[in-house]
């Protein structure tokens, strides 16, 4: 019970942690000085919101593992993410696109987060909420933009569409972890988020005037630690202080 | 910076408490009001500087010009009666 939660608290932080990694790879290239800011900021609230995760997740576990110890110094199959929050950024409407579909996710799981048996995952999940419904309206506001913009604009929101539409059903694959949690109260019920999250999200991508995207193909895997090609590079780059110099701080 | 006539500058005004004034505190490039108001929330709120925020086209403030100076302000450099020195003012109300 105790390992399971432990596990589901990891899942969410890993997530928050790897997405939060890709956002801030933006850093001073965003198109321009505004949203360079804004994505920044995007980026250290998923950092944030993992260093809290990971702290519950140490301390569910009993092991003495802190934040970083769990940030990083794990490898690849250790980490639970969606196989969507490793995927390289893209051009910027990939980018905003995944953004949208996470933080339509994120917002609905937090909500359901909020009201958790675990005290501590639904004090987390009560600030997480706030951020990630704003930044379901920023990266919204950036879809309808896109898609409603140039002709190219709405060719590249499209096509990111379609490209990160077969990650999507990861989010809503209950595995045994996910229903032990939810029968416990702990967790959130995936099947009921599932059918809020298709309403909102394609209500918006019709707002948009873009294509409801085929679903002929779908991956999944990342929670069970089976990930795509990209997490490798991505941890190396991001643990490579740690693993060289490990304790260090500055 | 994107200097394009579809990024035009607007003026971000911050309230920082409820009771006080908007202040204002820079500006941005955005297209419309409402990407107008996410980036000043993102560029000037960041560390609980406010409680509400307003953006206005820069091109809609009309300022007073720097050579009008004498005739717009140098008027009041002798008008020393426009100020309430005169009356006395009871120590329970403060200025």
């Amino acid at each position: 019970m105790s390992e399971e939660q432990t596990t589901y608290v990891l899942r969410l932080a890993d997530n928050a942690l790897i997405v939060g990694q890709r956002l801030a790879e933006w850093c001073g290239h965003s198109p321009f000085l505004e949203e360079d800011i804004a994505m920044a900021n995007v980026a250290l609230d998923h950092i944030g919101r993992a260093r809290m995760l990971y702290t519950h997740a140490g301390d569910l576990e009993g092991k003495g593992r802190d934040e970083d110890t769990l940030a990083f110094l794990r490898d690849e199959r250790e980490f639970g993410n969606f196989l969507i929050c490793e995927l390289p950024n893209g051009d910027y409407a990939f980018t905003l696109m995944r953004q949208y579909l996470l933080d339509v996710y994120h917002e609905l799981v937090f909500d359901a987060l909020s009201r958790s048996q675990d005290a501590q995952l639904a004090a987390i999940a009560s600030k997480a909420v706030k951020e990630a419904r704003y930044h379901a309206r920023r990266s919204g506001d950036w879809v309808l933009r896109l898609g409603d913009g140039t002709d190219e604009s709405h060719r590249r929101i499209q096509t990111a569409l379609n490209d990160l539409w077969g990650y999507t059903p990861e989010f809503f694959a209950a595995d045994d972890i996910d229903r032990a949690m939810q029968t416990a109260g702990v967790g959130a019920d995936l099947e009921a988020l599932g059918t809020k999250w298709h309403e909102t999200v394609e209500r918006h991508i019709a707002a948009a005037g873009l294509q409801p995207p085929e679903l002929d193909w779908h991956a999944e895997g990342g929670r069970q630690g089976m990930h795509t090609e990209n997490m490798g590079r991505l941890l190396a780059e991001m643990q490579v202080l740690q693993r060289n110099y490990p304790g260090m701080q500055w | 910076m994107s200097k394009s006539p579809a990024m035009p500058l607007w003026e971000v005004f911050v309230r920082s408490r409820r009771g006080l004034d908007h202040k204002h505190v820079g500006s941005l490039h955005a297209s419309d009001p409402e990407q107008a108001l996410l980036a000043a929330r993102d560029t000037y709120t960041r560390r609980q500087e406010g409680v509400s925020i307003w953006v206005v086209r820069s091109r809609d403030i009309h300022a007073s010009q720097q050579d009008e100076h004498g005739e717009f302000f140098d008027p009041a450099e002798d008008k020393v009666y426009r100020h309430p020195t005169f009356y006395d003012v009871p120590d329970e109300l403060k200025l």
